[in-house]
């Protein structure tokens, strides 16, 4: 029997067993944020609501070019006056957007305003226009709206309120409100929650066990009440500017618990790696420990976990506004435009008043869902 | 069992003494005190102040002595089962409080009720039924009920609650049975009104107790016990009733101490729209009035419900599930 077994006779080249294919080389070579909004991409739902996150924040830029009417501006002979159909054809015939004139009459029997359309009259939409003047964000004046009502007309999308102003202008002005206050409250809580987190992860003892038992007790009260007696003691001579920033300031002082817990067990078991005894070993003080070599190993879950805290405090902020104890006219958030919609008639009567409602469901599932795609996207282990 | 459980009494002290601090400082923290407020409201009604007769207000209640005195001096009448004095209304804080507390309790326990029984049944077909469409929707519908601000919830199902059952607008019993004594009738209509509130204020806990329990059961339906189970014909219903169920019933347990702040919180919002006879619309006011006793007793009655809300779930889970250990703090 002879020896029959088969040899390659091509030139062998152990590098091209190892070599990558360019697609593999790019995986390699990425980046953890490159990896992360690979994954992220993938995540659809997490890409709309991004998408209209991103919108909706830079609707707060454009706040006044958005809005069809200024935030002050009264309609005094359209109270209540319900929301308009935006119509595209007139008798079949092709006119572009445009809505009917209302025609106003006050029920002797009920005294209820009742409005009705008026098909003979025509308001198209202007587009690119000059409208009310505003002051862009109090810097300079401009009447250039995206889109206004015909001149002498008018356009209640979403209807108006109890002083003939229009709902949908004022929802847009208090996007610019109400999505500042979750990103300047988690500003705060961010702040406070690594800093005494990373103090008590890194340094453990007497430290760790403090923190722990502060944060158990501030997470034993629970959050609405304590942030009504909280803001209740912001002094009423307080400018709404100034009561802005303590509500912010209110709300993050008591999210940063959630933050704190994370960094802490994070780093409890980081500080025992390698990496980071080399740098103690170095002579590195603890300041550059924790920021520069174990915070940025969880950096993209942290930013997962405060984009979920962002719409608690969104619905905190409505609801302190909402009973009173929050903002306050005349600075316009959502929660205070829900306040015309306090009592039971709004419900019956007026039901657009409550359209500011809609907003906050959108971004408050919008923050969640684009939340939860991050979380996963930075999960290495997903 | 009975080391731990006095290990964790002896940790919930010094908790509650945290917090009995807190709600003194809190309700410290607006300029002035209720005295002064009463004074600019009898200026502002063009009344005269008697200086001596609010000097007098002042020492009687003790509002003249330090802060640290006068913290004491409220702790020991806490501990004492004293609440303190009522400035607004003139009365001991337990009288003007009356059957409130008893209600909030009610209240917030019903609701808890209301949040297993609903997010059980859904979970469990969520996690059976993954990546289906009833998966979706349901996620979905808990999603915006997560979503929606309570206070508004609360009036639009007020209103078709009104329309449809008729049912009387606002309060916790009909109007008839305010001031009454216990009756059955009583605790009827109670229960007639009771569920407006219990559905608004469980709708948020209920979306995120039904991601939990979908989460936790997918996890134990991948185990291998599970899978091997079925393998050898085991009728599958039981295979996820005998123990994929049991485990995965620990986070009802475990979450009444993250659902509980949670539930007080909305509670307290919603009673103020529907204006319940509960804690809430009597702290709001009296937070704004800065009657400091009343709110205190309110803000440490809450805190307190939590804290021992959580050390009694901790205890049931202790009890339930086996694997936990007692001691070498892998309590939690």
């Amino acid at each position: 029997m002879s020896n029959t077994h088969f040899v390659n006779k091509n030139h062998f080249d152990p590098n091209k067993e190892e070599s990558l294919t360019p697609e593999q080389e790019r995986y390699y070579l990425a980046t953890q944020w490159q990896l992360m909004w690979w994954k992220l991409k993938r995540h659809r739902l997490a890409m709309v609501s991004g998408g209209i996150l991103a919108f909706m924040y830079f609707s707060v830029i454009i706040a006044e070019l958005l809005a069809p009417y200024a935030l002050t501006s009264r309609n005094t002979d359209f109270i209540y006056a319900p929301p308009q159909e935006l119509h595209i054809f007139h008798e079949g015939s092709f006119v572009g957007p445009f809505v009917y004139g209302l025609k106003y009459q006050l029920n002797m029997k009920t005294l209820k305003r009742e409005y009705t359309e008026n098909t003979g009259i025509i308001h198209p939409v202007r587009f690119f226009c000059s409208g009310d003047s505003y002051q862009f964000w109090g810097l300079f004046n401009s009447s250039f709206h995206i889109f206004c009502p015909a001149k002498n007309g008018m356009l209640f999308l979403l209807g108006t309120d109890r002083l003939g102003r229009d709902v949908l202008s004022r929802i847009v002005y208090g996007t610019r409100i109400s999505l500042t206050v979750g990103l300047i409250g988690i500003i705060f809580s961010f702040l406070i929650g690594i800093t005494i987190g990373g103090l008590a992860g890194y340094y453990g003892g007497w430290i760790d066990n403090l923190t722990q038992r502060t944060i158990e007790v501030i997470r034993s009260f629970p959050e609405l009440p304590l942030w009504m007696a909280l803001s209740a003691s912001l002094p009423i001579t307080w400018s709404p500017i100034l009561v802005y920033f303590g509500i912010t300031l209110i709300l993050g002082m008591l999210d940063w618990t959630g933050l704190a817990r994370a960094v802490r067990s994070k780093l409890l078991s980081l500080r025992e790696e390698d990496f980071a005894q080399a740098a103690q070993l170095m002579g590195a003080k603890p300041r550059r420990v924790i920021a520069r070599h174990l915070l940025p190993s969880f950096t993209s879950h942290l930013i997962a976990s405060a984009t979920l805290s962002i719409p608690s405090m969104i619905l905190g902020e409505t609801a302190l506004s909402f009973l009173g104890l929050g903002l306050r006219p005349p600075i316009t958030s959502w929660g205070v435009l829900l306040t015309e919609a306090q009592n039971i008639n709004a419900v019956e009567l007026y039901p657009w008043i409550m359209t500011p409602v809609i907003p906050v469901i959108i971004v408050v599932l919008a923050f969640n869902f684009f939340g939860d795609g991050l979380r996963d996207a930075a999960d290495p282990y997903r | 069992m009975l080391s731990y459980l006095i290990q964790r009494i002896l940790i919930m002290i010094p908790t509650l003494f945290a917090i009995s601090i807190i709600t003194f400082v809190i309700i410290q923290l607006p300029p002035g005190d209720y005295l002064s407020t009463y004074i600019a409201e009898l200026q502002s009604q063009g009344e005269n102040v008697d200086i001596a007769k609010i000097e007098a207000l002042r020492a009687q209640y003790g509002l003249d002595k330090s802060m640290i005195e006068q913290y004491w001096f409220w702790v020991f009448g806490l501990l004492q089962g004293d609440l303190g004095f009522s400035f607004e209304y003139q009365l001991p804080v337990s009288e003007v409080v009356g059957d409130r507390l008893l209600l909030t309790l009610i209240l917030n326990f019903t609701t808890i009720l209301f949040i297993w029984l609903v997010s059980f049944p859904i979970g469990i077909y969520s996690a059976t039924h993954q990546y289906s469409w009833g998966d979706y929707g349901l996620t979905f519908i808990g999603f915006i009920g997560l979503a929606t601000p309570n206070f508004l919830l609360a009036l639009v199902l007020l209103y078709f609650a009104n329309v449809w059952f008729g049912t009387s607008i606002g309060g916790l019993m009909d109007p008839f049975y305010i001031d009454q004594p216990w009756s059955f009738a009583k605790v009827l209509s109670i229960l007639e009104h009771l569920w407006v509130p219990v559905v608004v204020i469980g709708t948020s806990g209920t979306a995120s107790m039904i991601r939990r329990l979908r989460a936790n059961m997918l996890d134990e339906l991948q185990k291998q016990y599970v899978i091997t189970a079925k393998a050898k014909g085991l009728h599958p219903l039981k295979a996820l009733i005998k123990y994929p169920l049991r485990t995965s019933l620990n986070p009802f347990i475990a979450d009444i101490g993250n659902m509980l702040p949670q539930i007080i919180s909305g509670s307290a919002i919603v009673s103020m729209v529907l204006s319940l006879p509960t804690t809430g619309p009597m702290l709001i006011s009296a937070l704004q009035s800065q009657d400091m006793y009343l709110a205190g007793s309110f803000l440490i009655f809450l805190a307190m419900l939590t804290v021992i809300g959580m050390f009694l779930s901790d205890l049931a889970l202790v009890w339930l599930d086996p694997r936990i250990r007692l001691g070498g703090g892998a309590s939690k």
